[in-house]
């Protein structure tokens, strides 16, 4: 390569450099603050502040890389397009296939931004304890008070005031998502009313089939599995409405399994508890123990195990429904 | 060689094609002429432990009473946005414990109760006594009915539909508001699918027997 010819390419990738460098921090300033605050899930949850920052880091370091592709292939185009009166390629062949420092560059790059990825998938791994998906029956971690509440609230014993964590059972059923609140009594409704600035605790599972709760404002998703209670943590942070869906296809009225929720004041929620525990009182009282799974059993026309009142506990499961043919 | 293979796509084909469409009876069923405008609209149903014709003869299914006066076995039905239905559904099914007792509690209906036949219900303990035989349950407006069953043990159960006054039923009556116009879709929350798994394949998952929409329109 001619000394004129080194000269000419330095010229050349500064221009892209320069080019390159301008469009993509114009870009991502853009997109950070115009474009970032209103990326899905949004801002209702702590776990959903957290995926919307992970996705919007994700973009403004894939941003450059789309812009640096689009300014080389553009300039390409632009100067280096051959030339119809037969001229040779000003770069190309076998220069441009044995490039070192192009090379070399292209993989430090690349290599450096997979690393930064992987560092910060560990940090939101850690730190940020995931995606907000179900952790499964035995969490790895749990916020402070978790254990406690939902501890009280397998024992009969919980009640639930401002300032704590609050458990919410969540039960599927084909084809409706129902909640107990064991902080009330261990009432059951198919509304799902959270407090703002609260950590909630979802015990997910499911009376039949496999469903999957999922309300993905406030970026919680669990699967609901017989027979299995899948916990899943956030912190209320702002208030508003939300819609829970099922996105496991579980039958016939899977696309109708949904319904929306609200989060409140935690003195309206408050209010709402309270007068829902008393108006549910009697029926509440047929329901079982509260517990963390319940035996889909067979029953009904299918099983045809006629009750006979008694509950036969499971612990820590309890019978919804018919007794169980084993006890 | 050629022809097996024929006939054996012929089979997969038509297997595919009954699941698919298994028989949607009726089609839907207008109650919006019934009445006139801002006036309330009566709906009656009957619901029992077997069609008696069709494709699937022994599956548990509905009737409704049409504006004419005839049972059409349907579960769509069109009904007035905004108005007043006073429901009436005659069960004559035999029952079991709710898998879930939470639908055993009266939701949505004007004044959140019903009656079973003229004593005002609220809730009921699938648990004891006959047991429900369905729920008329409409997750989206939040209304839930629970069909109080009729004795297992009686002698007078209705065979096949439709079904006389003179077999054993339990006569359920209720009101509710209908919302702006939309279809919602309704279900029985008895996992009463007989011989299915858990209950809830067969009419319980087949579109025009245990569930169907109410067509609501302005």
């Amino acid at each position: 390569m001619s000394p004129q010819n080194s000269k000419s390419e330095v010229g050349h990738l500064r221009r892209i450099a320069v080019v390159w460098v301008v469009v993509s921090v114009v870009a991502d300033l853009l997109f950070w603050f115009l474009v970032g605050p209103h990326v899905p899930p949004g801002r209702m949850t702590e776990t959903a502040i957290n995926n919307q920052r992970t996705f919007n880091i994700l973009f403004v370091i894939a941003l450059p890389v789309l812009i640096g592709v689009w300014v080389y292939l553009g300039y390409a185009a632009t100067v280096w397009s051959a030339k119809r009166d037969g001229a040779p390629e000003s770069v190309g062949g076998e220069a441009a296939r044995t490039n070192q420092k192009a090379q070399v560059w292209w993989m430090s790059v690349t290599s450096v931004i997979v690393i930064l990825l992987a560092v910060y998938g560990f940090y939101a791994v850690v730190v940020e304890h995931g995606s907000g998906g179900g952790e499964g029956p035995n969490p790895v971690w749990s916020p402070e008070g978790a254990i406690q509440a939902e501890t009280a609230a397998l024992g009969g014993g919980s009640s639930w005031t401002p300032g704590h964590v609050l458990v919410v059972q969540v039960i599927g059923q084909q084809w409706k998502f129902t909640y107990r609140y064991p902080g009330f009594g261990g009432f059951e409704s198919d509304q799902l009313i959270l407090p703002n600035h609260t950590t909630i605790a979802f015990n997910v599972t499911s009376l039949d089939v496999i469903h999957s709760f999922w309300a993905y404002q406030l970026s919680v998703k669990a699967d609901a599995n017989p027979q299995v209670n899948n916990v899943a943590y956030t912190e209320t942070k702002q208030l508003g409405s939300f819609v829970v869906r099922c996105s496991e296809l579980c039958g016939l009225w899977h696309g109708s399994m949904f319904n929306d929720g609200r989060i409140v004041s935690q003195s309206d929620f408050t209010n709402w508890a309270t007068s829902t525990q008393t108006a549910n009182a009697a029926n509440t009282a047929h329901l079982p123990p509260f517990a963390w799974t319940y035996v889909p059993d067979a029953n009904g026309a299918s099983g045809g195990f006629y009750p006979d009142g008694t509950f036969t506990p499971y612990s820590p499961s309890e019978i919804y429904g018919a007794k169980s043919p084993a006890s | 060689m050629l022809g097996l293979f024929a006939v054996a796509v012929g089979l997969v084909i038509t297997a595919v094609a009954g699941f698919l469409t298994p028989g949607v009876p009726g089609g839907i069923v207008n109650f919006t002429g019934a009445q006139p405008s801002g006036q309330p609209v009566n709906l009656t149903v009957q619901t029992f432990g077997a069609i008696g014709t069709g494709p699937h003869p022994t599956w548990v299914s509905y009737l409704v009473k049409s504006p004419q006066g005839q049972w059409v076995h349907s579960t769509d039905w069109e009904l007035p946005a905004n108005t007043v239905i006073n429901m009436t559904v005659i069960q004559y099914d035999s029952g079991s414990p709710l898998r879930n007792q939470q639908w055993g509690q009266v939701t949505g209906t004007i004044g959140n109760t019903a009656s079973v036949n003229g004593k005002a219900l609220s809730q009921y303990d699938s648990n004891s006594g006959n047991g429900v035989g369905h729920t008329f349950t409409v997750p989206a407006l939040g209304l839930d009915i629970p069909l109080v069953a009729v004795p297992s043990t009686s002698k007078n159960i209705c065979g096949t539909a439709p079904c006389a006054s003179s077999f054993d039923h339990n006569t359920i009556t209720f009101s509710f508001k209908t919302p702006g116009a939309g279809n919602y879709s309704w279900q029985c929350f008895v996992p009463c699918g007989l011989g299915y798994l858990f209950g809830n394949g067969g009419p319980m998952s087949t579109q025009g027997y245990m569930g169907g929409f109410l067509k609501v329109v302005a």
